[in-house]
This record gives structure tokens, sequence and C-alpha cells, in this order.
């Protein structure tokens, strides 16, 4: 009998050993610490750039005025490629998530969905080693004839490149390489629209296409905008595909099929780093703070867009 | 014989024809019509003496779009000849994707295997001046910052990823959840900056070293890592959580037995997934690492009057043997396309594995 008890003692207090508060708390601790680490890093990013940012900020150089005045070409070459690779990218992801959600037959819908996805898996400085050997000699006959033909356009005229490593190529470039995250997150608003009311369309009599257009479209334009949103900002960042296939400078120009075209931000940095002197590091850095908080802003819309946050693509 | 004008079964036999059933095209008129359109856009192109290869597929589809259309309204009406070109638009798109993936894949393969061979993988450049020598060096470089990537993310993404699952309410949850989302948007080469500039204000400026890429690619990795895994944990269901709870155990306990053990596989995919990811980041590597052609086994940053400690990984390798050759040229480009065929190939197989992890040791929970 009081061997019994004992025995129930001990195993009780060899649980209470076990799971004691102490355990919990640490464990606790940790795992909110490592929350926080989240926090510092986001804030030393922020604090470390600005610190090395801040002497280009503060003082000018008499080549470029003031930072602003250094950085305003790249901005402009930046903004402007992204908006042509979304321009060519949005319509093709939204077109290839329809395929994948509506129109391939369902055993072909996962395979197609990790072809695209494989695109994504591609690294960044293989697509530029790509764009630049193979993409750019393919379409310098393109900017002959678009010049040509169409050179009355402004944005046509100039002289053909004669490599092709022209905007019109590098955002190219950077579509297909955005393709990918606008493809899967559409695809996911896609599937999610209501059954019934597809059906209701095609039982009233509407055409594949014309159920599309009433049905889904309508039900995914916020997450076709969000998405688009996202791969603008993956599209802002691109470093090395930009770095390699496009012949950039430091110019405002719109056209796009030149030899003369101006740099990115991120593609200016990567190739200007390595010979910069001490003066020119602080103006990357501080070209890199004006990146950061452009993408930040950027991909901050997306997510509202989206009502929360959300997976990038898979 | 009877003709339907005097045969009334026969005539309302063919009035209903007319009016419930509109014509339509044939299931093979699609394929013929762009094997025409192929033949006449490249004759068309030939006698004009400005054949080319995308020239012809693009005249060849605009002339396949117009006389499908055109046929369609004819025979099946507008609507349904709508319907007919938004498809063959939306499969064009799907083809338009597959098609720089294709050349692309072939391209690497084609170039990149005339240098895979085993001196590749086993001699560094260093002393190289024209053909010969190899990677070596830098796929050393590659594991070792990935490797030291992957030490410091995993603990973080994991530990935040079980915080926010588990702990995680009220503002603080908000926040962080906030910033995992702003940090997946960090460009490469913003990371590759902070890396750069936290070791410069340490060490001293210019300092370059494997251990400043490594800091790089952890930024970029950790939110994946948290997103990956908090997306599996949440998919624990809370019954087991409850059982274990039931018998008395404590959270933590519960946490690491109970939640960890089911979700194992979906986190070791998740972190697979998120290597395959950063392993062919080049833009932060190019600004933290420097460059070197010799074998760097040390990661850490040198203090003192040599800042450098330079270690190259694969992807930088490639960028500067395809942009700095010499001569003879043919052999650094060689060097850089199996570079670049061995990038592909390590990505891809980490792909299949983490899909293979998941899908093998998946749980069997039952919803």
């Amino acid at each position: 009998m009081s061997d019994d008890i004992r025995s129930i003692e001990t195993v009780d207090e060899s649980l209470m050993a076990d799971h004691g508060n102490v355990g919990d708390a640490a464990f606790r601790g940790i795992s909110t610490g490592s929350g926080g680490i989240i926090m510092v890093i986001l804030a030393a990013v922020a604090v470390f750039l600005i610190a090395q940012a801040a002497p280009a900020i503060t003082t000018g150089d008499p080549r470029y005025g003031n930072l602003w005045g250094y950085v305003a070409p790249y901005l402009f070459g930046t903004i402007w490629i992204s908006f042509l690779a979304l321009l060519i990218a949005v319509p093709v992801s939204v077109g290839i998530a329809l395929y994948i959600s509506h129109y391939a037959p369902k055993k072909l819908a996962t395979p197609v969905a990790f072809v695209v996805d494989l695109l994504a898996a591609v690294p960044s400085i293989v697509f530029g080693l790509w764009g630049i050997t193979t993409l750019a000699p393919m379409l310098v006959p393109a900017h002959q004839w678009l010049t040509e033909y169409l050179g009355f356009i402004p944005l046509f005229s100039g002289t053909a490149s004669g490599t092709g490593r022209t905007m019109l190529t590098a955002s190219l470039v950077l579509a297909i390489m955005v393709l990918p995250i606008i493809t899967s997150l559409t695809r996911e608003v896609f599937l999610r629209t209501p059954k019934l009311q597809e059906e209701a369309s095609l039982a009233l009599g509407a055409t594949k296409w014309e159920m599309i257009r009433q049905v889904v479209l309508p039900f995914g334009r916020s997450g076709i905008v969000a998405a688009s949103m996202l791969g603008l900002g993956r599209a802002l960042g691109e470093t090395m595909a930009v770095a390699m296939v496009l012949s950039g400078g430091r110019m405002i120009s719109p056209r796009l099929l030149t030899s003369e075209n101006p740099n990115t931000i991120a593609a200016n940095i990567a190739l200007g780093f390595a010979e910069a002197d001490s003066g020119g590091v602080h103006r990357l850095i501080a070209t890199g703070l004006v990146l950061f908080a452009i993408t930040i802003v950027v991909n901050m819309a997306g997510r509202l867009i989206t009502g929360g946050p959300r997976k990038e693509s898979r | 014989m009877s003709t339907p004008a005097n045969d009334p079964r026969a005539a309302a036999q063919h009035e209903a024809e007319i009016h419930l059933t509109a014509g339509q095209l044939p299931g093979y008129i699609g394929p013929a019509v762009f094997v025409v359109a192929l033949v006449v856009s490249a004759t068309v192109l030939g006698l004009l003496g400005a054949f080319g290869w995308i020239a012809t597929v693009l005249l060849a589809v605009i002339g396949f779009l117009v006389a499908m259309f055109a046929l369609s309204t004819a025979v099946e009406g507008r609507r349904r000849a709508v319907d007919r070109i938004a498809r063959y638009l939306i499969l064009g798109t799907f083809l338009l994707a597959l098609a720089p993936l294709l050349s692309l894949l072939f391209k690497v393969a084609s170039e990149g295997i005339i240098r895979f061979d085993v001196t590749y993988f086993t001699s560094t450049k260093r002393n190289v001046i024209g053909a010969g020598g190899g990677a070596a060096h830098a796929i050393i470089g590659t594991l070792i910052t990935t490797g030291m990537a992957t030490v410091f993310s995993v603990p973080v993404g994991l530990l935040t990823a079980i915080y926010l699952v588990e702990y995680g309410k009220g503002w603080m949850k908000r926040v962080i959840t906030f910033l995992v989302d702003v940090m997946t948007g960090i460009p490469s080469i913003v990371a590759g900056l902070f890396a750069y500039s936290l070791i410069s204000l340490m060490v001293g400026h210019g300092s370059k070293s494997g251990l400043a890429g490594a800091l790089a690619l952890s930024v970029l990795m950790i939110p994946y890592v948290v997103r990956n895994s908090e997306e599996i944990i949440r998919l624990v269901p809370d019954k087991l959580r409850e059982a274990s709870y039931g018998l008395g155990v404590s959270k933590w306990r519960t946490i690491v037995k109970v939640v960890l053990p089911t979700s194992v596989s979906g986190i070791v995919s998740g972190v697979v997934l998120a290597i395959a990811r950063i392993i062919g980041e080049t833009a932060p590597l190019l600004i933290t690492m420097g460059f070197t052609a010799s074998m760097t086994t040390n990661p850490l940053p040198t203090g003192g009057s040599n800042m450098v400690n330079p270690m190259t990984s694969l992807p930088v390798f490639v960028f500067y043997e395809y942009t700095r050759p010499g001569r003879p040229q043919e052999a650094f480009l060689d060097r850089a396309w199996t570079g670049a065929l061995v990038l592909v190939l390590i990505v891809m197989v980490l792909n299949l594995i983490g899909r293979w992890v998941a899908r093998k040791y998946a749980p069997k929970i039952n919803r």
C-alpha cells in the first residue's frame, strides 16, 4: 500500500519536473525573441543603409549635383523598364492562369503549373546569359524592321542597336522573370471563383469566354491588380538580368530600340560597386535606399489590395 | 424518294436542324488551317526574301486567327467565333511562356556540356590563363555561404513561425507578419548593401568576406522559411494539440513532441525550396564577397591592413567569366556556361527533392 503511494508520488514528481513552467517560459521566450529578431533585422537594414548613405545625402558631388540629380536617370530607367515588363507580363500571365484554371484538361493542369514554376526557379544570372546570347541577337532583325517602318513613332525612333541589348530586349527578359509570380497568384484567385456563378452563367447560354468575362475576371480583378503589384516589386529590384542584357548609361530616354538606354538603380549598383571609390560607394548605397523605399511602398500596396498577407509564388 | 416540299415530316426535320443547332466546325479544322497558314506565310516571306523563323510564325499566327475568325463567324456565328479566338489566344499565352523556357534550357544544356567534366569540379582557376581549370573554388564557396545562410535562417525562421502560430497575439503578431511580408519584398541587391554596410561598420570599410555574403543571403532566406513553415504548422489539426494538453503535457513539449514531428516533412520541404531560391543569387554576393580564382575556405572577415578576404560563389564566377573573359575567349565562355548548367541542375534537383519530401513523408492527417 505505502509502496504504491510512493511510486505514484515519484511518477507525479517526474511529470512535474518535466513540464515545469521553466521550460514553457523559456521556449516561449526563445520563439518570441526570434520574432523580435525579424524586427531588429529590418530596423538594422534601414539604419545601416541610412548610416552608410548619409555622406552622399548630405554632401553633393560636383559632377552630379545633389543625390537627386544623380539618382533621377536611374530611377527613370528602373520604373520605365519595370512598367514595360509588366505591360508584357500581365496579359500573358492572366492568359496562362486562365489556361491552367479553366482550359487545360485536369491531367495537364498540374504539369503546366509545374513548368511555369520552373521558370521561377531559374537563377537570374542564367536568364542574363540567355538574354544576351540568345534573345538579343534573335531580336536584332525585329529592331531594324521596327526602326525602319515604325520609326515615326517616338518610342521606336533612333538608330537600331546592332547587338539587341536594348530596353525592348531587357524588358522582355524581365517580363519572363516576373511571369511565374503573377501567374501563380492570379491562378489561385481564378480557382476560387464560385462554381455556382460560373455554372449559372453557362446555363444562361454564355459561351466559355463570355462566362470568363462576366464571372471569372470581375471576381479576380483585385487579385490581378495585387499580383501585378507584387510582380512590379520583383521587377524593380531585379538586378543581374538587367545588368547583363541592357547596355545602359546615365540618361533619361524612353526609346526602346537604340543602344543608349537608361540603366536601372539595381544594375547600376551591381556594375559599379566593385570599382567605386569611397564616395561612390556611399552614393550607390544611397540609391539602394531609394530603391528599398520604392519596393516597400509597392509591396505594401500589393498586400493592402489583397486585404492581408498572402504567400508569394511557390 | 420524296422531296422535303411534299413530305411534311421531312420538312419538319429539316426545319428543326436549321433552328436548334447552329453549324459547327469540325475538330480538325483548327490544326488544318494553322498548317495552311504556316505554309502560306513561309511562302510569302520566302518570295519577299525576308524569311525568318520568328517572322514566319508570327505572320502564320495572325493569318490563322483572322482565317479562323472569318470561318467561325460564317459557320458558327459571331459569339462562338469570339469564344474560339479567346481559346486560341489563351492557349497561345501558355505556348508563348513555354518557348523561352525550352530555348533557355536547350541553350544552357548544349553550351554547358562542353566543359562538364571532372576537371571542372576538382580544380580551381588558380594560375589558369587560357583553357582548362575549373570552378571547384566557386562551388565550395557557394556551399559554404549557402550553408551558413541556412544555419542562420532556419532557427530564426522556424521559431518565428512557431511564435506566429502558437504564441503570437495582438499587435506584435500583426507587426511581425507585416514585417515578414516587407522582408519578402526586399530586393536582393539591397540585402547585399545591408550586409556590406553592417560588416563595414563592424570591421572596417571595404571589408569583403563569405560571412557578409551569408548575412545577405540570410536576410533573403528568413522570410521564405517563416512563410513556408508557418503555413505548414498551421495545418496541424488542433485536436492533436488538445489531445496532448488533455494528457497533461505542457505547451512547449506539445510543440516539440507533437506539432513539429507532425509537420516535419513540410518544414524540411520548405527549407529545401528556400535554399533553392537563394543558391542562385548573384547580386548581393557580387558586392559583399569580392572575387578570387583560388580556393578560400575561411569565410570570416579579416581585420587589419588587408580588408578583403574574397570568396567566389558559382553565380559570381559565371558572371565574371562571361563579362570579363581573357584569351582565348571561348575557354572563359565555356566555363561560364558550365557554371550556369551546374546552377540550373542544383536548383532543379533541390526543387524536386523539396516536392518529393513533401509528398513522400506527408503526415496522414484526416481532415
